[in-house]
């Protein structure tokens, strides 16, 4: 009956046969109704249903996934966690996060592997370096971790590089941010699930959303592949799949979706210990635990739901990576796949409730949601608790739309919308 | 590599288009239009899983058409060039 991770768990199973571990979460029969129902079991919904449980004390909380657990953009990103974005509201979701992912391993009793290593923003030109200059003087007022790299720091941190005099995309400097890095994706998705379910919640996987129970002009459950379930508050959290979802509920969403792609390499020796990003190229890149290149690129050129993505985009993401990096020119690809992200105008996150009184909205990370999975998952948890917004949430509401405070921060997204 | 149907050059490759939205999102006309029917021309979109109608354009030629599309599948179901259709 081993069900704390520690060191004397793991000796004291070891001497047992490892044949005391348990299953890390419950798989429960749907019950008919629940206090709050979670839709979508990747890690904004799982990180919603243990924010639900833990600070608001609401355990009875369903988590409906139509797949399984983390298959979905959890389990297809490339694990980056940062917070070097530009407009103060950006600062306080993204830092809240970026706080919170700082202490998630001790939180949830589960190693999530967060990894600081580093990451720089390369400049490729004086004119970008200004930019870069004006973005890490933000980040500095914003209280968040920042550094203007010179050249030479550049050479420090990432040394295979192409600092050839005809390099196509020259180091004028970068934009550092030293507490960045990466984090397994997989354990977040894992570890939220076991916290959740150890404190009650119930997940439940293959449970497709067929339909809104809607009375009274208010959502009051969801029909679903595994029958009808109810709750006065229902959060959902399905990435690509929100309008899809949204059009069974009765309205429109500002997003389009579109795959992103990335590729790892076959695991070769450490060769890169940051993480790097160029605009220029429209690549970044970081080593895996296991030793593999992790590349991603920008967004597809074509709306899609297809989770396998397009060949002329990968084609640009792997010429990219070889102008930056042409060491790589022997490496073989070994796995590449797509996600499907929902790009929202502003390139910024839609939180708060949606046309339908009752059902609350998480979506619109785009290609950025993995990082922001524990501020996410509060967020939606407090505005399911008390059914208001924060003064963090405020301003990722959808009326923004209409009333033109748009958040703008495509360029802090790192790469091209 | 997908090839995408312009109907004045005939079949070409992907990366010659560029994606122009809903076909039939019409642009609110007159003085007085209400806040909340410009954001919704602006901003909402169908996005749908499935069969889509959707304004491209071929950058090459200029000219833009109505495509429908499967959005799984990427199959091209019909292209045609806009008639004011756009509109309906």
């Amino acid at each position: 009956m081993t069900r704390r991770y520690s060191a004397l768990s793991l000796f004291k199973e070891g001497l047992a046969g490892q044949t005391g571990w348990q299953p890390a979460w419950r798989s429960p029969e749907p019950k008919p109704s629940y206090d709050a129902i979670v839709i979508g079991g990747g890690g904004h919904g799982l990180a919603t249903a243990y924010y639900l449980a833990k600070n608001h004390n609401i355990a009875r909380v369903a988590v409906l996934e139509r797949g399984w657990i983390g298959g979905g953009n959890t389990g297809r990103n490339t694990t980056v966690v940062r917070s070097n974005y530009y407009y103060p509201a950006s600062v306080e979701l993204y830092g809240l996060a970026h706080r919170l992912y700082e202490g998630l391993s001790k939180d949830l009793n589960y190693n999530v592997m967060l990894s600081q290593r580093g990451m720089v923003n390369l400049c490729h030109s004086t004119a970008e370096m200004e930019i870069g200059a004006r973005t890490v003087n933000a980040m500095q007022i914003n209280g968040i971790d920042a550094e203007l790299f010179s050249p030479d720091d550049v050479r420090r941190v990432a040394p295979i590089y192409n600092f050839s005099p005809d390099a196509r995309f020259p180091v004028f400097g970068g934009i550092w941010q030293g507490r960045a890095g990466t984090a397994r994706h997989d354990a977040v998705a894992w570890g939220y699930a076991r916290a959740a379910s150890r404190l009650g919640v119930d997940i439940i996987q293959n449970c497709e959303i067929t339909d809104f129970i809607i009375e009274g002009g208010r959502c009051r459950g969801v029909q679903t592949s595994r029958g009808a379930i109810r709750a006065e508050r229902i959060g959902m959290a399905v990435a690509g799949h929100s309008s899809v979802l949204a059009a069974k509920a009765g309205f429109r969403l500002p997003i389009n979706s579109y795959a992103l792609q990335a590729c790892v390499s076959e695991p070769v020796k450490p060769i890169l210990d940051t993480v790097v990003l160029s605009p220029g190229c429209g690549v970044y890149v970081s080593q895996s635990d296991k030793g593999e290149i992790v590349i991603g690129g920008g967004l597809d050129r074509i709306p899609s739901y297809a989770q396998r993505g397009n060949l002329p985009t990968l084609e640009a993401v792997i010429a990219g990576l070889l102008e930056m990096f042409p060491i790589f020119g022997q490496l073989k690809l070994m796995r590449q796949w797509a996600g499907i992200v929902d790009v929202v105008p502003d390139s910024s996150p839609i939180i708060g409730e949606s046309p339908l009184p009752g059902l609350f909205l998480n979506c619109g990370w785009g290609t950025g949601g993995f990082k922001a999975i524990p501020a996410g998952g509060t967020l939606l948890a407090q505005l399911l608790a008390s059914g208001k917004h924060n003064d963090i949430s405020r301003p990722f509401d959808l009326d923004r739309f209409a009333s033109g405070r748009l958040i703008d921060e495509a360029a802090g997204s790192g790469i091209a919308h | 590599m997908q090839l995408f149907p312009c109907p004045f050059c005939g079949p070409r490759d992907e990366t010659e288009f560029h994606f122009g939205g809903d076909a039939g999102n019409a642009r609110p006309d007159g003085a007085d239009v209400p806040i909340e029917r410009w954001a919704n021309y602006l901003y909402l979109r169908a996005n749908p899983k499935g069969t889509a109608r959707e304004i491209w354009v071929h950058m090459n030629c200029g000219e833009f058409f109505v495509m429908e599309r499967d959005t799984v599948t990427h199959k091209v179901l019909s292209s045609a060039a806009l008639g004011g259709e756009h509109a309906a």
